[in-house]
């Protein structure tokens, strides 16, 4: 194949904060395919009864797995507020520079104001 | 020399085969997504509490066998897509791409199906 400049072009351009979401928003997608894994052993768990489901449970609710759990809420905040943001582009919408600069801001503030009350759900005294 | 037209020759090659196919179901899988994994995020948050009885109960109740085999069928449909293209980006060699991509499918077609088997045997069980 003949050597010649393959996208994306990482490495081309003067890097701008929102090439940051757009790699964060493969980065996260690729964490949520994992989760996806994830709930299915859970579900699949569930589904062998109450003894395999008990053998699984320190899995789902030990403190390791609780912080993986908070990583993927906040993956997948993070990767539905992005892919909203994509799907208004592909309507034609927010396609001026200052534009994609002001989603991009309220992307990150909606990600870091929902998994913080996610996780303050998840480690709250009483919680599941 | 050949008789065939260019179009001929262009046919069934490339992006000629299926056009914006790809790119459109990763948005249409991505539309139906949002509104499920608000719904699953909610859900989940609100359980109250992890043990099985609790878990069952939910997965069996109302509606919940059908958003949550939605949820796992058209995220993995959506996952599958997606990374697809990180794949396709980013793993060089045509045999390592290659086998990247046959075990994403078949490793995406996997989670798909435990995962429905599993919300149906315990919807079908009535939740216990």
């Amino acid at each position: 194949m003949a050597e010649r400049p393959l996208s994306p072009h990482l490495t081309v351009y003067r890097w701008a904060y929102t090439m940051t979401l757009s790699v964060l928003h493969r980065v996260t997608g690729v964490a949520l395919a994992a989760s996806l894994l994830g709930l299915v052993v859970w579900l699949v768990g569930a589904s062998l009864g109450a003894d395999a489901y008990a053998a699984l449970l320190p899995l789902v609710i030990s403190l390791p797995a609780k912080l993986l759990l908070s990583l993927a809420v906040t993956a997948l905040i993070y990767h539905f507020c992005n892919g909203l943001r994509h799907l208004a582009w592909d309507l034609g919408w927010g396609y001026e520079r200052a534009d994609a600069r002001r989603s991009a801001a309220l992307v990150v503030a909606l990600t870091v104001i929902g998994a913080a009350l996610c996780i303050y759900l998840m480690f709250r005294p009483g919680a599941a | 020399m050949s008789l065939r037209t260019p179009l001929a020759r262009a046919l069934h090659h490339g992006t000629a085969r299926d056009g914006v196919g790809h790119w459109w179901l990763q948005r249409v899988t991505a539309t139906a997504l949002a509104p499920l994994c608000i719904w699953l995020l909610l859900a989940l948050l609100s359980l109250p509490s992890a043990g099985y009885a609790s878990v069952t109960a939910w997965i069996a109740a109302g509606l919940h066998p059908v958003l949550l085999a939605l949820t796992v069928l058209i995220g993995a449909w959506h996952a599958w897509l997606g990374v697809q293209v990180v794949i396709e980006d980013y793993v060089h060699g045509f045999g390592v791409k290659t086998l990247a991509l046959v075990s994403s499918t078949l490793l995406h077609g996997l989670v798909a199906a435990a995962g429905v088997y599993a919300v149906l045997r315990i919807a079908l069980a009535g939740g216990a």
